[in-house]
């Protein structure tokens, strides 16, 4: 599976050949992840990440996903390396019969590449560079998934 | 003689991404490994520190020999 891309890829031609290939789907939702700049303190996002591993999880995540939501078809293309800020990291498109089931999946995938995908962000600036951990808000919208609720 | 990789912050803490290792004759389960190279590399040991042994994700113990390929990574972030 072509999830990983060492260098800047574009969505929009991805997204189009993802559409061009459903037959049966009514909706397609998506998400773009873009590189931000932080009011110019990025110049650079690095994204570290294990060879062969970081595929797997993803992999994981993404049969998770359909698993969970009934999907006709999931997208996940991830940047690693070396980022510029506007540029995207990350697409997660999810086709479905209908638009709820996509929604959601790339709502609950997005979550779980926040806290669960294999890659380590530094960013690099005029200031310095500092190492990013996932934050509390990403912790807690994935516990938005967990517990009672059964979809 | 066993591979360790290390990630992120833990790689740049340390100086080094991967290391050959022969194991001690006492280091037979990922915990004693985790302890031993936290002697040098306190961050290791930390709790927020994942484990993968030959690209497996480990959430208890599990035994380890010359012949793995053992990851230690901190807190992930992808998206």
């Amino acid at each position: 599976m072509d999830v990983l891309r060492l260098s800047a890829f574009d969505p929009y031609a991805e997204l189009k050949d993802f559409v061009a290939r459903q037959s049966g789907a009514g909706a397609v939702a998506s998400l773009i992840g873009l590189c931000r700049a932080e009011s110019g303190r990025v110049k650079t996002l690095v994204l570290d990440h294990f060879p062969g591993f970081t595929e797997t999880e993803i992999a994981r995540l993404m049969a998770q996903t359909r698993d969970r939501f009934a999907l006709e078809d999931l997208c996940v293309i991830h940047r690693a390396g070396r980022i510029a800020p506007g540029e995207p990291i990350v697409l997660v498109a999810a086709a479905a019969t209908h638009r709820r089931a996509a929604f959601d999946a790339v709502d609950f995938l997005m979550d779980y590449l926040k806290t669960e995908a294999p890659f380590w962000k530094k960013e690099e600036g005029p200031d310095g560079a500092r190492w990013i951990e996932p934050r509390s808000q990403d912790l807690e919208n994935k516990l938005r998934w967990t517990g009672d609720r059964e979809d | 003689m066993a591979r360790i990789l290390l990630f992120g912050k833990l790689a740049e803490t340390a100086g080094w991404r991967e290391r050959h290792l022969a194991l001690p004759a006492d280091i037979k389960t990922l915990s004693a490994l985790r302890a031993y190279l936290a002697d040098s590399h306190q961050e290791i040991g930390a709790a927020s520190t994942r484990a993968a042994v030959n690209k497996r994700l480990v959430h208890g113990d599990d035994p380890v020999s010359d012949d793995d390929e053992v990851a230690f990574m901190p807190p992930m972030s992808g998206g």
